[in-house]
């Protein structure tokens, strides 16, 4: 009987979702409600995990639950303990969720929300919630192992001192994209300028308290921050609105470029309690509440989508960034479908805290679901404006002008419609000078958020919600800009000290604020390119970025599908097989076509080879203030080829490296010797 | 155990800070006589703990 109805159940879960999915693919013409594109994605979400993650967990891995955890084994009361699984899901959540998920769909936007849905959702069941739970499995069956050990041990010295370079790299794109996402929603902003400065003394209160004042009593201090971030957001108004205060906080590109930087090395040198470890926990809890008051906000207003289905930049003449919609909505999104970042994590803190076997499904697969969901409901919130509107922010002042009237005739030439006022009535609405190219889609995502919160919830009208989602999107960002600084300078620190073992001592000043002012200058040389370019930066950064994520998940797949292999269920690699292989089609392509492109808005080379062209000439392009600034940006462009082609070297060494590995197994030439910790039994260890 | 203090120990576990009390537990049971740190002590400790390894953070 009850398979019966498991059967009539799921079927019906399939067919809801196949239905919905048919409804948000074939639909032309008309506007489609959001709730289509949420009930497929949710069905198809349960039906991976039901069915996909189950197999996974029961063939592939074969789980169980009396082979005891390293949380179980060596169990310690603090770094590995057994911990229920919700938890451990919300902990893993709110440390794999990022601004990845909101910006990329919003980005993607541009060819509509076909393409970036669609992606969404079967890249995530397919490859990115694969990859997470395979990782966890794998680590987790060793003692909490990292990625980088695991390359080593798996496939290779090569493979893992590769990976190693390759983080670094990676970390320095991401940080610098992700830095000029936050400069971009803050230039000339008074108003974001002062909230986000105030989080700064903010966490440092917290700090303070928690060090001297009420030490370990993290939910308190955590709840007052909460409350002065709310006193921060109404401070930001009233500077805005004060004509004396108002410009001194009305700030341009280059000098917030430089405040971050000296942020992010002031994080990295200072001790973590007073800044790092505050700013996380506020992080951590306005994360998870901001996602579900969208969702909350999504369900109650149900909006209908304005942007069509496609539309006619899937060309490769998009004004947001250049390239057709293959291979570029692939490296556009990956956080939300797959992301090689959570890698790192599902083989850092998490594995050390599962209480059992089986509970990794839940967190490595069902947690990916989650962000994957979190991504289409950004996508949702980008979607809400009308396409004009959304062409208006996004599109960077190469492609607009600098006028409204010049920005509304550019949209109506893409088929759009924008009245002049209409973008000066939004920003007014908003709180904001202008929204014309702020482009990094931190603004449009914002602008959505609260047409969304406002119908919703009301409150304080879409100015002030407009700044407090722009506030939790920097807090987001300088939250992973800070640790990731720090992590950079531990990894320099570390390879410094193979030439000069005294600057990896973590305690000896010199070495701490040589290696941070290093890796802060690395980073910050590709922010302020991106500050100043007319472009806007996110053009050449944003795709490099993606690249660079999709090139740690070929990575992390690669170790996975060596793990499978070496198992001995080598007929189940096609798991990790199918997307590695999806990824490589993807990585290599984009990467082909930003560096040899003959399309300059493309290819980097050629963009550089028209610039150097026009400044031997004496003409100046749109958007460029001198001819002097000129070779700069020619040096620019030649050195984002040389990262992409570093990228697209280093994933072909790792595959090349694991492909040697699989066959050497397969063929019987390599040992076979595992390197999991043996299986035992949980009834041998007490519980605490 | 209370409700409101399971809660503030999930709350605590979310954002990656260990609860003290379990960690009392741990060592009162597996090693009976050891020193234990004080609440602050061990705050600091596992603070330390956290941020000196090159743990990662995601996009």
């Amino acid at each position: 009987m009850r398979s019966a109805r498991t059967v009539i159940i799921w079927g019906l879960i399939a067919a809801i979702g196949a239905g919905a999915l048919g409804r948000v693919a074939l639909s032309r013409g008309e506007s489609i409600n959001a709730a289509w594109l949420l009930t497929a994605a949710i069905c198809t979400y349960l039906v991976g995990y039901r069915f996909y993650a189950r197999f996974i967990a029961t063939k592939i891995f074969a789980l169980d639950d009396d082979r005891a955890t390293p949380a179980v084994r060596k169990s310690d009361g603090h770094d590995f303990v057994p911990t229920n699984r919700w938890v451990v899901f919300g902990h893993h959540f709110a440390a794999i969720a990022g601004p990845g998920p909101l910006v990329g769909p919003t980005l993607a936007a541009q060819f509509g929300y076909l393409p970036g849905a669609l992606w969404i959702v079967i890249g995530v069941v397919l490859g990115g919630a694969v990859q997470d739970f395979v990782i966890l499995c794998s680590s987790v069956r060793r003692d909490g192992r990292s990625l980088g050990q695991m390359a080593k041990d798996e496939i290779g010295p090569v493979a893992g001192i590769t990976a190693l370079v390759a983080v670094l790299g990676i970390m320095i794109v991401l940080i610098s994209v992700l830095a000029l996402v936050v400069v971009n929603a803050l230039k000339a902003s008074p108003w974001g300028t002062v909230t986000i400065s105030l989080t700064v003394p903010i966490a440092m209160f917290m700090g303070v308290y928690l060090r001297y004042l009420r030490p370990d009593k993290v939910l308190e201090a955590s709840a007052m921050g909460i409350l002065m971030l709310g006193g921060a957001l109404w401070a930001g108004q009233w500077v805005a609105a004060n004509p004396a205060l108002a410009p001194l906080f009305t700030l341009t590109g280059p000098t917030l470029a430089l405040l971050i930087m000296a942020y992010g090395f002031a994080a990295s040198v200072l001790p973590v309690w007073l800044l790092l470890a505050p700013r996380d926990y506020l992080s951590a809890f306005v994360k998870i509440g901001v996602v579900v008051a969208l969702a909350v906000g999504i369900l109650v207003v149900l909006p209908p989508l304005s942007m069509p289905a496609v539309t006619q930049f899937v060309d490769g003449t998009g004004p947001v960034f250049s390239g057709k919609v293959f291979p570029f909505v692939f490296i556009t999104i990956a956080c939300g479908a797959i992301s090689g970042f959570h890698a790192l994590i599902a083989s850092g803190t998490t594995p050390k805290l599962l209480a059992r076997e089986t509970d990794a499904k839940l967190i490595g697969y069902g947690a990916m679901l989650t962000e994957s969901l979190v991504a289409i409901m950004a996508l949702i919130a980008a979607c809400v404006l009308t396409p004009g509107v959304y062409f208006a922010i996004n599109a960077p002042v190469a492609a607009l002008g600098t006028t409204a009237e010049s920005a509304a005739l550019a949209v109506q030439q893409w088929g759009f419609v924008l009245q002049p006022g209409e973008m000066d009535a939004l920003a007014r609405s908003v709180g904001e000078s202008s929204l014309l190219s702020r482009t990094g889609g931190a603004p449009s995502l914002a602008v959505g958020m609260a047409h969304l919160f406002d119908r919703a919830l009301g409150g304080g009208g879409m100015a002030l919600w407009y700044h407090f989602a722009i506030m939790f999107e920097a807090l987001f960002i300088l939250t992973t800009l800070d640790a990731g600084t720090r992590v950079g300078r531990f990894m320099l620190q570390d390879l410094g000290g193979q030439l000069w073992p005294r600057f990896r001592e973590v305690t000896w000043q010199p070495a701490v604020w040589m290696a941070s002012a290093i890796f802060v200058a690395l980073w910050g040389y590709f922010l302020y390119q991106g500050v100043t370019d007319p472009l806007g930066g996110i053009n050449s950064l944003w795709p490099l970025f993606g690249m660079a994520n999709q090139l740690l998940a070929a990575v992390a797949l690669c170790v996975g599908t060596t793990v499978i292999i070496r198992m001995g269920k080598a007929r189940y690699a096609w798991a990790t097989l199918l997307p590695l292989c999806w990824l490589l089609v993807v990585v290599l392509t984009a990467g082909w076509q930003k560096l040899f492109s003959a399309d300059p808005r493309i290819g980097f080379l050629a963009h550089a080879d028209r610039f150097s062209a026009l400044h031997a000439a004496g003409t100046l392009p749109p958007g460029v203030p001198s001819l002097d600034a000129l070779p700069r940006m020619v040096f620019n462009d030649r050195l984002d080829a040389a990262v992409a082609a570093f990228f697209l070297v280093s994933v072909l060494v790792i595959v090349v490296e694991s492909v040697r590995v699989w066959l050497g197994v397969l063929a019987g030439r390599r040992p076979t010797a595992s390197t999991e910790v043996p299986a035992q039994s949980v009834t041998l260890f007490a519980a605490d | 155990m209370g409700t409101v203090r399971k809660w503030i120990i999930v709350c605590r576990t979310i954002i990656g800070v260990p609860d003290y009390d379990r960690y009392v537990r741990h060592m009162q049971v597996r090693h009976p006589g050891a020193p234990v740190m004080a609440r602050a002590e061990f705050a600091r400790a596992r603070l330390e703990a956290r941020y000196s390894r090159p743990g990662s953070r995601c996009c």
